[in-house]
């Protein structure tokens, strides 16, 4: 017999990702700037909280929203480095990664038939997320002549003024764009104006450059009430298998949010709650270092990919850069062309929505004697094929 | 400041090219080359040695740390013992430091009797210090803030979102 899937599952297709992951996997020679994850190990005071509270014996579940320090910790942090303002009691859910709480948000907000628009290109679950929740997906591509920021036009071209909700994930994965306050101001107008819900994804907000910050949608006036912001360890901390996150926003929504998390997650994961409490208490300076590494790297990758005759805005967050492919080929047949006869796993543009076609995401949290290789093989290819 | 980052880079790994140092940085080439020629001739910079796991080498190496105490006299301050220690080549490093000693010498040498000797014939004997302790190396786990361990594996996916 042939299982029955439901509809849902069947309409996502699979994974641009995986197909990439799979090639590459099969050789032992590839250089990868295809890896969506810190390359540094979690700061050791971190880890050494864990170990600690597992020596403990601190293994069992935490309150559902997670342990109030941690909140309280979560909200002091929020407040000093963005100005966010959010009681730790009603405003603030830690989850299995940022990735649960879009799931949950996406659960929470969003009615069979409801319309989410998402700033595309970027990262590849929120358009999953909604058509699990039954919703409709409006893409609102970025285009490379705005530096990949999303603007109030490109809302007004994909008709995010009838959706209900409006995705955003700045510091952005796949582009590396970032958007400043001054970019934001029209887009937080829009939202109050089409009585939008934003999802904010800000997972790389640590991670910005050339002595940009992070400005938060949610510090908008009038924002806040429909605004949640999602936020983690993953990134910043370097903290990726620890699956730790959280959502910040309004009591009513937080508790929506919570409704879900405790009949499906119960609790995020304990120890990695300890190793968070620790990574806000003390690891700042390894923070900076690590934005230190990323932006040393940045400037190098786009340095060569101008030296190589590539076309590449000045990213300016995360830890991505998206050149464009040179001519005579799409994103996917350079990338699977530069894996094939070079051995060097990049992601094509394309699998992060409208927007990204023609373009290459190109990791640099990798260290940096693999960049140089690696940049130094696509110049051969480059120069091979031009 | 373009000094200052270039430094940072330079303790970060002496080998990188000028050139790579100029694309990490707003720098130019030539910049990069004169803020280290500037290090150079100010004496901030005072040379350029690999690190070394000797644990991975078949010669043996030994190096020991030495506690000395001094006695200072009139004509005899820290600076005048310490320049007389340091000329020895047997010595790799020379500190004063505050607790409860007062020097804190790195001697290497090609064998423990070696390094013994030195201690005892050249360094002992010098009339000011009091008391010597030498403690040998017998593991290093860390150099220049390196770790000398197997180091770990890269374990991500090699593609992920
Ligand atoms: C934009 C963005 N949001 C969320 C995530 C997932 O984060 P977490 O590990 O906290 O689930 C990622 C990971 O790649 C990401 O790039």
């Amino acid at each position: 017999m042939t299982f029955d899937l439901s509809e849902r599952v069947q309409t996502v297709p699979p994974s641009g990702i995986r197909r990439f992951f799979e090639i590459a996997e099969e050789r032992d020679d590839v250089i990868s700037l295809g890896v969506g994850e810190p390359d540094f190990a979690t700061p050791w005071a971190a880890r050494d909280a864990a170990i600690t509270s597992l020596e403990q014996g601190r293994t069992s579940y935490t309150a559902n929203r997670g342990k109030r320090e941690l909140r309280e910790a979560i909200a002091d942090y929020v407040a000093d480095r963005f100005g966010l303002g959010y009681d730790p009691d009603e405003e603030i859910i830690v989850t299995a990664g940022a990735s649960e709480a879009v799931d949950l948000a996406f659960r929470a907000f969003v009615d069979p038939g409801d319309t989410v628009a998402i700033a595309q290109p970027s990262y590849i679950s929120y358009e999953p997320g909604v058509i699990f929740a039954g919703g409709e997906v409006r893409s609102v591509p970025t285009k490379e002549e705005d530096d990949f920021r999303l603007t109030v036009e490109g809302l007004e071209e994909a008709g995010a003024d009838e959706a209900d909700m409006l995705v955003l994930c700045y510091p952005n994965n796949p582009t590396g764009a970032i958007m400043t306050a001054d970019d934001l101001e029209p887009i937080a107008e829009f939202a109050r104006e089409h009585d939008l819900t934003v999802l904010s994804d800000e997972i790389y907000a640590e991670l910005t450059y050339d002595g940009h910050e992070h400005t938060s949608i949610a510090s908008f006036e009038g924002m806040r009430e429909r605004t949640i912001v999602f936020n983690g360890f993953s990134k910043a901390h370097a903290m990726t298998g620890l699956r730790l996150g959280y959502a910040l926003g309004p009591a009513e929504a937080i508790h929506a949010m919570n409704k879900i998390h405790q009949y499906t997650m119960l609790s995020a994961p304990t120890t990695a709650q300890h190793a968070a409490l620790e990574a806000l208490d003390s690891c700042e300076n390894d923070v900076r270092e690590m934005v230190n590494q990323y932006d040393r790297r940045r400037q190098f990758v786009l340095s060569r990919f101008r030296e190589i005759g590539m076309d590449v805005f000045e990213a300016k967050g995360a830890f991505y850069c998206f050149p464009e492919v040179p001519e005579g080929f799409t994103a996917e047949e350079f990338a699977e062309a530069v894996l094939h006869e070079q051995g060097v796993a990049v992601v094509p543009g394309d699998v992060f929505g409208a927007g990204g076609e023609g373009h290459l995401r190109i990791s640099y949290a990798t260290g940096l004697e693999d960049l140089r290789e690696a940049l130094a093989r696509i110049e051969a290819f480059v120069e091979e094929h031009a | 400041m373009s000094e200052r980052e270039v430094l940072e880079l330079l303790r970060e790994n002496a080998r990188y090219s000028t050139a790579d140092i100029a694309r990490m940085t707003d720098l130019e080439e030539d910049e990069v080359e004169a803020a280290i020629e500037e290090l150079e001739a100010a004496g901030v910079v005072r040379g350029y040695q690999a690190v070394v796991d000797w644990d991975k080498l078949e010669d043996e190496r030994v190096r020991a740390e030495v506690e000395l105490n001094v006695r200072l006299d009139r004509e005899t301050g820290y600076d005048d013992i310490a320049e007389r220690l340091a000329r020895f080549p047997q010595v790799t490093a020379l500190r004063l430091v505050s607790g409860d000693y007062d020097f804190d010498m790195e001697v290497e040498g090609d064998s423990i009797r070696e390094v013994s000797q030195f201690i005892s014939e050249k360094v002992a004997p010098v009339p000011e210090i009091t008391q010597t302790v030498t403690h040998y190396v017998m593991t290093s786990y860390k150099e220049n803030g390196i770790e000398l361990g197997d180091g770990e594996d890269d374990e991500r996916l090699s593609v992920s979102p």
